[in-house]
Protein backbone atom coordinates (compact mmCIF):
# COMPACT_ATOMS: atom_id res chain seq x y z
CA UNK A 1 0.00 0.00 0.00
CA UNK A 2 1.38 3.66 -0.65
CA UNK A 3 2.10 5.77 2.14
CA UNK A 4 -0.62 7.83 3.81
CA UNK A 5 -0.05 11.40 3.13
CA UNK A 6 -2.41 14.30 4.16
CA UNK A 7 -4.52 15.52 1.29
CA UNK A 8 -3.96 19.37 -0.49
CA UNK A 9 -6.79 21.71 -0.50
CA UNK A 10 -7.66 20.95 -3.59
CA UNK A 11 -8.49 17.26 -2.86
CA UNK A 12 -9.92 17.97 0.36
CA UNK A 13 -12.65 19.88 -1.27
CA UNK A 14 -13.25 17.12 -3.90
CA UNK A 15 -13.93 14.77 -0.70
CA UNK A 16 -15.61 17.02 1.23
CA UNK A 17 -19.34 16.68 -0.04
CA UNK A 18 -19.24 12.35 -0.26
CA UNK A 19 -17.65 12.13 2.98
CA UNK A 20 -20.03 15.12 4.68
CA UNK A 21 -23.09 13.15 3.35
CA UNK A 22 -21.98 9.65 4.51
CA UNK A 23 -21.06 11.16 7.80
CA UNK A 24 -24.11 12.57 8.15
CA UNK A 25 -26.91 10.54 6.20
CA UNK A 26 -25.02 6.69 7.08
CA UNK A 27 -22.50 6.79 10.11
CA UNK A 28 -24.80 9.24 11.94
CA UNK A 29 -28.03 7.00 11.55
CA UNK A 30 -26.34 4.00 12.01
CA UNK A 31 -24.33 4.82 15.20
CA UNK A 32 -27.65 6.10 16.68
CA UNK A 33 -29.51 2.70 15.53
CA UNK A 34 -26.75 1.01 17.81
CA UNK A 35 -27.52 3.50 20.76
CA UNK A 36 -31.43 2.95 20.86
CA UNK A 37 -30.51 -1.00 20.66
CA UNK A 38 -28.99 -0.26 23.87
CA UNK A 39 -31.99 2.34 25.09
CA UNK A 40 -35.07 1.49 27.01
CA UNK A 41 -38.63 1.46 24.98
CA UNK A 42 -40.94 3.78 26.39
CA UNK A 43 -44.44 5.00 25.63
CA UNK A 44 -42.98 8.60 23.95
CA UNK A 45 -41.74 10.43 21.03
CA UNK A 46 -39.34 9.04 20.40
CA UNK A 47 -40.19 5.96 21.95
CA UNK A 48 -37.22 5.16 23.61
CA UNK A 49 -35.00 6.65 26.35
CA UNK A 50 -32.41 8.06 27.43
CA UNK A 51 -32.29 10.92 24.72
CA UNK A 52 -28.97 13.21 25.41
CA UNK A 53 -29.19 16.98 24.78
CA UNK A 54 -26.08 18.95 23.85
CA UNK A 55 -27.31 21.27 27.07
CA UNK A 56 -26.67 18.15 29.29
CA UNK A 57 -23.94 18.27 32.17
CA UNK A 58 -21.36 15.93 32.73
CA UNK A 59 -23.38 14.54 35.53
CA UNK A 60 -26.87 14.90 33.93
CA UNK A 61 -25.15 12.78 30.85
CA UNK A 62 -23.41 10.11 33.53
CA UNK A 63 -27.17 9.66 35.07
CA UNK A 64 -28.64 9.24 32.02
CA UNK A 65 -26.02 6.63 31.01
CA UNK A 66 -27.25 4.44 33.93
CA UNK A 67 -30.70 3.75 31.55
CA UNK A 68 -28.77 1.78 29.34
CA UNK A 69 -29.60 -1.40 28.69
CA UNK A 70 -29.04 -4.60 27.03
CA UNK A 71 -31.98 -5.32 27.48
CA UNK A 72 -33.20 -5.76 23.72
CA UNK A 73 -30.07 -8.06 23.10
CA UNK A 74 -31.27 -10.25 25.83
CA UNK A 75 -34.75 -10.46 24.42
CA UNK A 76 -33.14 -11.50 20.79
CA UNK A 77 -31.66 -14.50 22.58
CA UNK A 78 -34.39 -15.19 24.42
CA UNK A 79 -37.48 -14.25 22.51
CA UNK A 80 -38.61 -17.71 20.05
CA UNK A 81 -39.86 -15.01 17.48
CA UNK A 82 -36.74 -13.45 16.72
CA UNK A 83 -34.60 -16.95 16.68
CA UNK A 84 -36.88 -17.98 14.87
CA UNK A 85 -36.76 -15.46 12.05
CA UNK A 86 -33.16 -15.37 12.19
CA UNK A 87 -33.20 -19.33 11.75
CA UNK A 88 -35.74 -18.98 8.98
CA UNK A 89 -34.21 -16.03 6.75
CA UNK A 90 -31.26 -18.22 6.86
CA UNK A 91 -32.54 -21.46 5.74
CA UNK A 92 -34.67 -19.89 3.17
CA UNK A 93 -31.56 -17.79 1.70
CA UNK A 94 -29.68 -20.84 2.19
CA UNK A 95 -31.74 -22.60 0.12
CA UNK A 96 -32.63 -19.82 -2.22
CA UNK A 97 -29.31 -19.24 -3.22
CA UNK A 98 -28.38 -23.36 -3.86
CA UNK A 99 -31.51 -23.12 -6.29
CA UNK A 100 -30.43 -20.08 -7.83
CA UNK A 101 -26.86 -21.88 -8.17
CA UNK A 102 -28.76 -24.88 -10.18
CA UNK A 103 -30.55 -22.92 -12.53
CA UNK A 104 -28.29 -19.82 -13.33
CA UNK A 105 -24.85 -22.46 -14.24
CA UNK A 106 -26.29 -24.29 -17.28
CA UNK A 107 -28.03 -20.96 -18.26
CA UNK A 108 -24.13 -19.42 -17.87
CA UNK A 109 -23.00 -22.17 -19.44
CA UNK A 110 -24.75 -21.97 -22.25
CA UNK A 111 -24.56 -18.25 -22.82
CA UNK A 112 -20.79 -18.90 -22.53
CA UNK A 113 -20.58 -21.56 -25.17
CA UNK A 114 -22.83 -19.90 -27.52
CA UNK A 115 -21.30 -18.35 -30.90
CA UNK A 116 -19.25 -15.16 -30.11
CA UNK A 117 -21.82 -12.54 -32.32
CA UNK A 118 -24.51 -13.85 -29.90
CA UNK A 119 -23.23 -13.79 -26.62
CA UNK A 120 -23.78 -9.71 -26.15
CA UNK A 121 -27.29 -10.01 -27.44
CA UNK A 122 -27.58 -13.33 -24.88
CA UNK A 123 -26.23 -11.54 -21.85
CA UNK A 124 -28.22 -8.12 -22.92
CA UNK A 125 -31.34 -10.20 -22.74
CA UNK A 126 -30.65 -11.86 -19.33
CA UNK A 127 -29.75 -8.56 -17.93
CA UNK A 128 -32.38 -6.80 -19.13
CA UNK A 129 -35.05 -7.92 -16.63
CA UNK A 130 -33.22 -6.21 -13.60
CA UNK A 131 -33.76 -2.85 -14.97
CA UNK A 132 -37.37 -3.32 -14.43
CA UNK A 133 -38.79 -2.78 -11.44
CA UNK A 134 -37.95 -5.47 -9.02
CA UNK A 135 -41.56 -4.92 -6.87
CA UNK A 136 -43.21 -5.74 -10.19
CA UNK A 137 -41.65 -8.48 -11.05
CA UNK A 138 -42.74 -9.91 -7.71
CA UNK A 139 -45.84 -8.94 -8.14
CA UNK A 140 -45.66 -10.68 -11.32
CA UNK A 141 -45.94 -13.90 -9.65
CA UNK A 142 -48.78 -13.81 -7.59
CA UNK A 143 -50.74 -14.21 -10.59
CA UNK A 144 -48.94 -17.32 -11.24
CA UNK A 145 -48.81 -18.83 -7.84
CA UNK A 146 -52.55 -18.12 -6.27
CA UNK A 147 -54.98 -20.66 -5.97
CA UNK A 148 -56.88 -19.67 -9.02
CA UNK A 149 -53.64 -18.67 -10.69
CA UNK A 150 -52.36 -19.46 -14.04
CA UNK A 151 -49.99 -22.57 -13.31
CA UNK A 152 -53.05 -23.91 -10.74
CA UNK A 153 -55.08 -23.35 -13.78
CA UNK A 154 -53.08 -25.22 -16.60
CA UNK A 155 -52.21 -28.01 -13.99
CA UNK A 156 -55.91 -29.12 -13.21
CA UNK A 157 -56.78 -28.20 -17.06
CA UNK A 158 -54.51 -31.00 -17.85
CA UNK A 159 -55.73 -33.20 -15.77
CA UNK A 160 -52.52 -33.51 -13.37
CA UNK A 161 -54.27 -32.31 -10.24
CA UNK A 162 -57.88 -32.39 -9.10
CA UNK A 163 -57.76 -29.56 -6.43
CA UNK A 164 -55.32 -26.90 -6.66
CA UNK A 165 -52.09 -26.57 -4.52
CA UNK A 166 -51.44 -24.34 -1.97
CA UNK A 167 -48.53 -22.64 -3.35
CA UNK A 168 -49.09 -18.79 -3.13
CA UNK A 169 -48.33 -17.85 0.91
CA UNK A 170 -45.71 -20.02 1.50
CA UNK A 171 -42.27 -20.34 2.13
CA UNK A 172 -41.75 -21.94 -1.30
CA UNK A 173 -42.91 -19.09 -3.19
CA UNK A 174 -40.72 -17.29 -1.47
CA UNK A 175 -37.80 -19.36 -2.16
CA UNK A 176 -39.29 -18.99 -6.24
CA UNK A 177 -39.29 -15.03 -5.92
CA UNK A 178 -35.56 -14.97 -4.78
CA UNK A 179 -34.61 -17.31 -7.49
CA UNK A 180 -36.02 -15.18 -10.27
CA UNK A 181 -35.71 -11.86 -8.55
CA UNK A 182 -31.68 -12.30 -7.95
CA UNK A 183 -31.30 -14.87 -10.94
CA UNK A 184 -29.19 -12.19 -12.80
CA UNK A 185 -26.68 -11.86 -10.30
CA UNK A 186 -26.00 -15.18 -9.98
CA UNK A 187 -25.69 -15.30 -13.58
CA UNK A 188 -23.05 -12.52 -14.22
CA UNK A 189 -20.03 -13.77 -12.48
CA UNK A 190 -20.53 -17.31 -13.55
CA UNK A 191 -20.63 -16.21 -17.16
CA UNK A 192 -17.72 -13.68 -16.66
CA UNK A 193 -15.66 -16.68 -15.35
CA UNK A 194 -16.71 -19.48 -17.50
CA UNK A 195 -16.12 -17.03 -20.85
CA UNK A 196 -12.55 -16.09 -19.32
CA UNK A 197 -12.04 -20.20 -19.46
CA UNK A 198 -9.09 -21.43 -22.40
CA UNK A 199 -10.97 -23.86 -24.66
CA UNK A 200 -7.55 -25.68 -25.30
CA UNK A 201 -7.73 -26.55 -21.47
CA UNK A 202 -11.06 -28.45 -22.02
CA UNK A 203 -9.57 -30.03 -25.57
CA UNK A 204 -6.24 -30.64 -23.18
CA UNK A 205 -8.41 -32.65 -21.11
CA UNK A 206 -10.49 -34.47 -23.38
CA UNK A 207 -7.29 -35.36 -25.52
CA UNK A 208 -5.65 -36.94 -22.48
CA UNK A 209 -8.80 -39.39 -22.11
CA UNK A 210 -11.02 -37.64 -20.08
CA UNK A 211 -14.82 -38.29 -20.83
CA UNK A 212 -16.99 -34.98 -21.53
CA UNK A 213 -18.37 -35.54 -18.09
CA UNK A 214 -14.77 -35.14 -16.52
CA UNK A 215 -13.78 -32.56 -18.36
CA UNK A 216 -16.88 -30.54 -16.67
CA UNK A 217 -16.12 -31.98 -13.04
CA UNK A 218 -12.33 -31.59 -13.39
CA UNK A 219 -11.16 -28.27 -15.33
CA UNK A 220 -14.66 -26.69 -15.77
CA UNK A 221 -16.84 -26.51 -12.62
CA UNK A 222 -12.72 -25.65 -10.75
CA UNK A 223 -11.83 -23.24 -13.08
CA UNK A 224 -15.48 -21.43 -12.51
CA UNK A 225 -15.31 -21.74 -8.72
CA UNK A 226 -14.47 -17.37 -8.14
CA UNK A 227 -17.74 -16.89 -10.12
CA UNK A 228 -19.57 -19.51 -8.08
CA UNK A 229 -18.88 -17.89 -4.72
CA UNK A 230 -18.91 -14.38 -5.42
CA UNK A 231 -22.70 -14.78 -7.14
CA UNK A 232 -23.32 -17.06 -4.28
CA UNK A 233 -22.70 -13.88 -1.50
CA UNK A 234 -24.45 -11.76 -3.94
CA UNK A 235 -27.81 -13.69 -3.81
CA UNK A 236 -27.76 -14.95 -0.35
CA UNK A 237 -26.50 -11.55 1.23
CA UNK A 238 -29.15 -9.96 0.13
CA UNK A 239 -32.14 -12.39 0.44
CA UNK A 240 -31.54 -12.91 3.95
CA UNK A 241 -32.83 -9.32 4.23
CA UNK A 242 -35.64 -9.45 2.18
CA UNK A 243 -38.96 -7.46 3.36
CA UNK A 244 -40.63 -7.19 -0.09
CA UNK A 245 -40.49 -10.92 -1.20
CA UNK A 246 -41.50 -12.48 1.76
CA UNK A 247 -44.36 -9.59 2.17
CA UNK A 248 -45.70 -10.37 -0.78
CA UNK A 249 -45.17 -14.25 -1.81
CA UNK A 250 -44.90 -15.75 1.65
CA UNK A 251 -47.95 -16.69 4.34
CA UNK A 252 -48.32 -15.17 7.76
CA UNK A 253 -46.41 -18.32 9.30
CA UNK A 254 -43.17 -17.45 6.72
CA UNK A 255 -40.65 -15.48 9.26
CA UNK A 256 -38.13 -13.47 7.73
CA UNK A 257 -35.90 -10.64 10.02
CA UNK A 258 -36.65 -7.81 7.54
CA UNK A 259 -39.97 -8.89 7.82
CA UNK A 260 -40.04 -9.18 11.95
CA UNK A 261 -37.19 -6.04 11.94
CA UNK A 262 -40.02 -3.74 10.14
CA UNK A 263 -43.17 -5.00 11.79
CA UNK A 264 -41.51 -4.23 15.27
CA UNK A 265 -40.82 -1.11 13.47
CA UNK A 266 -43.98 0.60 12.03
CA UNK A 267 -46.60 -1.88 13.92
CA UNK A 268 -45.41 -2.10 17.58
CA UNK A 269 -43.02 0.63 17.77
CA UNK A 270 -40.43 -1.32 19.68
CA UNK A 271 -37.83 0.60 18.55
CA UNK A 272 -34.75 -0.46 20.78
CA UNK A 273 -35.86 -4.05 19.96
CA UNK A 274 -35.99 -3.14 16.28
CA UNK A 275 -31.92 -1.54 16.66
CA UNK A 276 -31.00 -4.72 18.17
CA UNK A 277 -32.25 -7.02 15.27
CA UNK A 278 -30.87 -4.68 13.04
CA UNK A 279 -27.40 -4.42 14.75
CA UNK A 280 -27.40 -8.59 14.80
CA UNK A 281 -28.93 -8.83 11.10
CA UNK A 282 -25.76 -6.77 9.92
CA UNK A 283 -23.09 -8.63 12.39
CA UNK A 284 -24.68 -11.75 10.84
CA UNK A 285 -23.76 -10.87 7.47
CA UNK A 286 -20.55 -9.26 8.14
CA UNK A 287 -19.58 -13.17 8.91
CA UNK A 288 -19.45 -14.73 5.36
CA UNK A 289 -18.32 -11.30 4.24
CA UNK A 290 -15.11 -11.18 6.39
CA UNK A 291 -14.76 -15.22 5.84
CA UNK A 292 -14.50 -14.57 1.57
CA UNK A 293 -12.13 -11.49 2.33
CA UNK A 294 -9.73 -13.91 4.38
CA UNK A 295 -9.88 -16.63 2.06
CA UNK A 296 -9.09 -13.97 -1.03
CA UNK A 297 -6.31 -12.78 0.73
CA UNK A 298 -4.62 -16.31 1.52
CA UNK A 299 -4.96 -17.22 -1.85
CA UNK A 300 -3.50 -13.51 -3.51
CA UNK A 301 -0.66 -13.91 -0.75
CA UNK A 302 -0.43 -17.62 -1.74
CA UNK A 303 0.21 -16.66 -5.07
CA UNK B 1 -18.88 -29.26 -30.97
CA UNK B 2 -21.25 -32.20 -31.36
CA UNK B 3 -25.48 -31.69 -32.12
CA UNK B 4 -26.51 -33.00 -28.98
CA UNK B 5 -24.36 -30.67 -27.04
CA UNK B 6 -26.11 -27.54 -29.46
CA UNK B 7 -29.30 -29.02 -28.97
CA UNK B 8 -28.73 -28.91 -25.12
CA UNK B 9 -27.38 -25.63 -25.11
CA UNK B 10 -30.07 -24.09 -27.35
CA UNK B 11 -33.14 -25.99 -25.07
CA UNK B 12 -31.39 -24.69 -21.79
CA UNK B 13 -30.67 -21.05 -22.93
CA UNK B 14 -34.94 -21.68 -24.30
CA UNK B 15 -35.95 -22.47 -20.70
CA UNK B 16 -34.23 -19.71 -19.08
CA UNK B 17 -35.08 -17.01 -21.08
CA UNK B 18 -38.92 -18.37 -20.80
CA UNK B 19 -38.27 -18.62 -17.08
CA UNK B 20 -37.22 -14.87 -17.51
CA UNK B 21 -39.79 -13.44 -19.82
CA UNK B 22 -42.60 -15.20 -19.05
CA UNK B 23 -44.04 -13.95 -15.61
CA UNK B 24 -43.58 -10.27 -17.21
CA UNK B 25 -45.16 -11.17 -20.40
CA UNK B 26 -47.99 -12.91 -19.06
CA UNK B 27 -48.35 -9.23 -16.48
CA UNK B 28 -48.60 -7.58 -20.05
CA UNK B 29 -51.11 -9.20 -21.48
CA UNK B 30 -53.41 -9.47 -18.47
CA UNK B 31 -53.52 -5.58 -18.24
CA UNK B 32 -55.28 -5.93 -21.62
CA UNK B 33 -57.68 -8.37 -20.10
CA UNK B 34 -61.45 -6.98 -19.74
CA UNK B 35 -62.26 -9.37 -16.93
CA UNK B 36 -61.04 -8.64 -13.13
CA UNK B 37 -59.67 -12.27 -13.17
CA UNK B 38 -56.58 -13.63 -13.97
CA UNK B 39 -57.74 -17.02 -14.96
CA UNK B 40 -60.79 -15.82 -17.12
CA UNK B 41 -60.27 -13.91 -20.24
CA UNK B 42 -63.50 -11.38 -20.92
CA UNK B 43 -61.61 -10.05 -24.33
CA UNK B 44 -58.64 -7.46 -25.13
CA UNK B 45 -59.99 -4.30 -23.00
CA UNK B 46 -57.64 -1.00 -22.48
CA UNK B 47 -60.63 0.17 -19.94
CA UNK B 48 -57.41 -0.15 -17.16
CA UNK B 49 -54.98 2.25 -19.11
CA UNK B 50 -58.50 4.81 -19.14
CA UNK B 51 -58.99 4.32 -15.27
CA UNK B 52 -55.57 5.14 -14.56
CA UNK B 53 -56.00 8.86 -15.95
CA UNK B 54 -58.62 9.31 -13.63
CA UNK B 55 -56.74 8.02 -10.56
CA UNK B 56 -55.65 11.19 -9.16
CA UNK B 57 -53.53 9.65 -6.26
CA UNK B 58 -51.66 7.41 -8.44
CA UNK B 59 -50.75 10.30 -10.89
CA UNK B 60 -49.62 12.49 -8.17
CA UNK B 61 -47.68 9.98 -7.04
CA UNK B 62 -45.59 9.06 -10.12
CA UNK B 63 -45.35 12.57 -10.71
CA UNK B 64 -43.56 12.35 -6.92
CA UNK B 65 -41.06 9.11 -7.76
CA UNK B 66 -40.14 10.89 -11.56
CA UNK B 67 -39.10 14.26 -9.39
CA UNK B 68 -37.29 12.62 -6.58
CA UNK B 69 -35.43 9.69 -8.37
CA UNK B 70 -34.60 12.90 -11.03
CA UNK B 71 -33.29 14.91 -8.35
CA UNK B 72 -31.79 12.00 -6.09
CA UNK B 73 -29.89 10.44 -9.11
CA UNK B 74 -28.15 13.91 -9.68
CA UNK B 75 -26.59 14.39 -6.49
CA UNK B 76 -25.82 10.94 -6.25
CA UNK B 77 -23.72 11.29 -9.47
CA UNK B 78 -22.23 13.89 -8.33
CA UNK B 79 -21.43 12.72 -5.22
CA UNK B 80 -20.34 9.36 -6.83
CA UNK B 81 -17.83 10.84 -9.29
CA UNK B 82 -16.03 12.85 -6.36
CA UNK B 83 -15.82 9.57 -4.20
CA UNK B 84 -14.65 7.31 -7.28
CA UNK B 85 -12.20 10.74 -8.08
CA UNK B 86 -11.05 10.21 -4.46
CA UNK B 87 -10.63 6.60 -4.18
CA UNK B 88 -8.95 6.15 -7.66
CA UNK B 89 -6.70 9.15 -7.77
CA UNK B 90 -5.69 10.06 -4.09
CA UNK B 91 -3.72 7.28 -3.43
CA UNK B 92 -3.09 5.97 0.33
CA UNK B 93 -4.75 8.91 2.46
CA UNK B 94 -5.69 8.79 6.08
CA UNK B 95 -9.27 7.56 6.86
CA UNK B 96 -9.33 6.20 3.59
CA UNK B 97 -10.63 2.48 4.90
CA UNK B 98 -12.86 4.33 6.60
CA UNK B 99 -14.12 5.86 3.63
CA UNK B 100 -13.84 2.99 1.10
CA UNK B 101 -15.92 1.15 4.07
CA UNK B 102 -18.63 3.37 4.36
CA UNK B 103 -18.64 4.46 0.78
CA UNK B 104 -19.34 0.57 -0.13
CA UNK B 105 -21.43 -0.37 2.96
CA UNK B 106 -24.90 0.23 1.95
CA UNK B 107 -24.29 -2.37 -0.96
CA UNK B 108 -24.82 -5.11 1.72
CA UNK B 109 -26.54 -3.63 4.03
CA UNK B 110 -30.25 -4.78 4.47
CA UNK B 111 -32.33 -1.85 3.01
CA UNK B 112 -34.61 -2.29 6.09
CA UNK B 113 -31.57 -1.53 8.43
CA UNK B 114 -30.58 1.60 6.47
CA UNK B 115 -34.40 2.96 6.24
CA UNK B 116 -34.73 1.82 9.86
CA UNK B 117 -31.32 4.33 10.61
CA UNK B 118 -32.35 7.03 8.49
CA UNK B 119 -35.60 6.90 10.33
CA UNK B 120 -34.61 7.29 13.52
CA UNK B 121 -31.89 10.04 12.62
CA UNK B 122 -34.71 12.14 10.96
CA UNK B 123 -37.11 11.95 13.93
CA UNK B 124 -33.86 12.73 16.42
CA UNK B 125 -33.17 16.14 14.67
CA UNK B 126 -36.81 16.64 14.48
CA UNK B 127 -37.27 16.92 10.60
CA UNK B 128 -40.60 16.78 8.86
CA UNK B 129 -40.36 14.05 6.87
CA UNK B 130 -41.27 14.40 3.25
CA UNK B 131 -39.53 14.99 -0.23
CA UNK B 132 -36.58 16.35 1.14
CA UNK B 133 -35.54 13.32 3.15
CA UNK B 134 -36.98 10.72 0.41
CA UNK B 135 -34.33 12.26 -1.85
CA UNK B 136 -31.66 11.99 1.17
CA UNK B 137 -32.92 8.22 1.23
CA UNK B 138 -32.61 7.73 -1.98
CA UNK B 139 -28.96 9.50 -2.73
CA UNK B 140 -27.52 7.32 0.33
CA UNK B 141 -29.05 4.09 -0.87
CA UNK B 142 -27.40 4.91 -4.69
CA UNK B 143 -24.74 6.36 -4.03
CA UNK B 144 -22.67 3.29 -3.43
CA UNK B 145 -23.75 2.06 -6.90
CA UNK B 146 -23.07 5.55 -8.36
CA UNK B 147 -19.64 5.43 -6.90
CA UNK B 148 -18.88 1.16 -7.96
CA UNK B 149 -19.72 2.09 -11.05
CA UNK B 150 -17.87 4.98 -12.08
CA UNK B 151 -14.60 3.79 -10.09
CA UNK B 152 -14.21 0.42 -12.31
CA UNK B 153 -14.29 2.77 -15.49
CA UNK B 154 -12.17 5.24 -13.59
CA UNK B 155 -9.47 2.21 -13.00
CA UNK B 156 -9.63 1.79 -16.45
CA UNK B 157 -8.65 4.49 -17.57
CA UNK B 158 -5.09 4.85 -17.57
CA UNK B 159 -4.11 7.57 -15.05
CA UNK B 160 -0.58 8.37 -17.54
CA UNK B 161 -2.41 10.11 -19.69
CA UNK B 162 -3.53 12.78 -16.98
CA UNK B 163 0.24 12.54 -15.96
CA UNK B 164 1.27 13.82 -19.06
CA UNK B 165 -1.11 16.22 -19.72
CA UNK B 166 0.22 17.81 -16.06
CA UNK B 167 3.49 17.59 -17.64
CA UNK B 168 2.43 19.99 -20.56
CA UNK B 169 0.98 22.26 -17.91
CA UNK B 170 -2.42 21.55 -17.46
CA UNK B 171 -4.09 22.24 -13.73
CA UNK B 172 -4.25 18.75 -12.13
CA UNK B 173 -8.53 19.79 -11.76
CA UNK B 174 -7.75 20.70 -15.65
CA UNK B 175 -6.04 17.30 -16.65
CA UNK B 176 -9.34 15.36 -15.59
CA UNK B 177 -11.65 17.47 -17.12
CA UNK B 178 -10.17 17.12 -20.51
CA UNK B 179 -8.74 14.26 -20.31
CA UNK B 180 -10.43 11.56 -17.59
CA UNK B 181 -13.48 13.02 -18.14
CA UNK B 182 -14.62 12.51 -21.62
CA UNK B 183 -13.20 8.79 -21.26
CA UNK B 184 -15.73 7.87 -18.29
CA UNK B 185 -18.63 9.71 -19.34
CA UNK B 186 -20.06 6.70 -20.63
CA UNK B 187 -20.19 5.55 -17.26
CA UNK B 188 -21.66 8.26 -15.42
CA UNK B 189 -24.55 7.91 -17.34
CA UNK B 190 -24.83 4.74 -17.01
CA UNK B 191 -24.65 5.10 -13.07
CA UNK B 192 -27.18 7.96 -13.20
CA UNK B 193 -29.89 5.55 -14.90
CA UNK B 194 -28.70 3.03 -12.31
CA UNK B 195 -29.56 5.31 -9.56
CA UNK B 196 -32.63 6.71 -11.60
CA UNK B 197 -34.07 2.94 -11.74
CA UNK B 198 -32.92 2.27 -8.33
CA UNK B 199 -34.71 5.24 -6.82
CA UNK B 200 -37.63 5.04 -8.93
CA UNK B 201 -38.14 1.33 -8.00
CA UNK B 202 -37.70 1.71 -4.15
CA UNK B 203 -40.23 0.61 -1.34
CA UNK B 204 -38.51 0.13 1.76
CA UNK B 205 -36.08 3.25 1.89
CA UNK B 206 -39.14 5.08 0.83
CA UNK B 207 -41.64 4.02 3.40
CA UNK B 208 -39.37 4.75 6.04
CA UNK B 209 -37.86 8.18 4.48
CA UNK B 210 -40.88 9.82 2.88
CA UNK B 211 -43.80 11.80 5.03
CA UNK B 212 -47.60 11.84 3.74
CA UNK B 213 -47.72 14.47 1.37
CA UNK B 214 -45.09 12.92 -0.40
CA UNK B 215 -46.08 9.24 -0.66
CA UNK B 216 -44.12 6.89 -4.08
CA UNK B 217 -45.32 5.10 -6.86
CA UNK B 218 -44.02 2.30 -5.35
CA UNK B 219 -45.82 2.66 -2.00
CA UNK B 220 -49.00 3.22 -3.52
CA UNK B 221 -48.90 -0.10 -5.71
CA UNK B 222 -47.45 -1.91 -2.63
CA UNK B 223 -50.20 -1.25 -0.94
CA UNK B 224 -52.57 -1.91 -3.43
CA UNK B 225 -50.96 -5.37 -3.91
CA UNK B 226 -51.00 -6.75 -0.60
CA UNK B 227 -55.14 -6.26 -0.99
CA UNK B 228 -54.76 -8.75 -4.44
CA UNK B 229 -54.03 -8.31 -8.19
CA UNK B 230 -55.63 -5.79 -9.52
CA UNK B 231 -56.08 -4.60 -13.17
CA UNK B 232 -54.98 -1.12 -12.89
CA UNK B 233 -51.92 -2.23 -11.66
CA UNK B 234 -50.82 -4.48 -14.26
CA UNK B 235 -51.50 -2.16 -16.46
CA UNK B 236 -49.17 0.67 -14.63
CA UNK B 237 -47.09 -1.85 -14.04
CA UNK B 238 -47.14 -2.74 -18.42
CA UNK B 239 -46.70 1.08 -18.71
CA UNK B 240 -43.23 1.51 -16.74
CA UNK B 241 -42.10 -1.95 -18.44
CA UNK B 242 -42.77 -0.78 -21.89
CA UNK B 243 -41.16 2.50 -20.91
CA UNK B 244 -37.85 0.00 -19.47
CA UNK B 245 -37.87 -1.83 -22.86
CA UNK B 246 -37.98 1.17 -24.84
CA UNK B 247 -35.00 2.62 -23.09
CA UNK B 248 -33.26 -0.73 -23.13
CA UNK B 249 -33.74 -0.55 -26.76
CA UNK B 250 -32.44 2.93 -27.44
CA UNK B 251 -29.22 2.56 -25.63
CA UNK B 252 -29.13 -1.25 -27.81
CA UNK B 253 -29.65 0.52 -30.58
CA UNK B 254 -27.19 3.49 -29.52
CA UNK B 255 -24.08 1.40 -28.54
CA UNK B 256 -24.94 -1.02 -32.15
CA UNK B 257 -24.86 2.11 -34.27
CA UNK B 258 -21.44 3.56 -32.70
CA UNK B 259 -20.18 -0.16 -33.15
CA UNK B 260 -20.52 -0.70 -36.79
CA UNK B 261 -18.86 3.00 -37.29
CA UNK B 262 -15.46 2.06 -35.50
Amino acid sequence: MSPRRRLSLGQRLVIAAPYLWIAAFFLAPMLLVAKISVSQSVLARPPYRPIFMFSDSLAELWAKAQDFTLDSYRALVSDTLYLESYLSSLTIAAVATLITLIVAFPFALAMARAPERLRPILIGLAVAPFWTSFLIRVYAWIALLKDEGLINNALMALGLISAPLQMYATSGAVVVGIVYSYLPFMLLPIYAALERQDASLREAAADLGASPAQVFLRVTLPLSREGVIAGSLLVFIPAVGEFVIPDLLGGSETLMIGRTLWNDFFSNHDWPAASAAAIALVALLMVPLLLWERARLKEEGGR
Amino acid sequence: MSAAASYARRATLFAGFVFLYAPIVILAVMSFNASRLVSVWGGFSTKWYAALLDNEQLLHSAKISLAAAFVSATIATLLGLLAAVALARFGGFRTRLLFFGAVHAPLVLPEVVLGLALLTCFVALGVGRGFVTLVIGHVTLTMCFTTVAILAALRDCDPTLEEAAMDLGATPPEAFLRVALPRIAPAIVTAFLLAFTLSLDDLVIASFATGPGATTLPMRIYSQVRLGVSPQINAISTLLLALVAVALGLAAAVSYWRGSRK
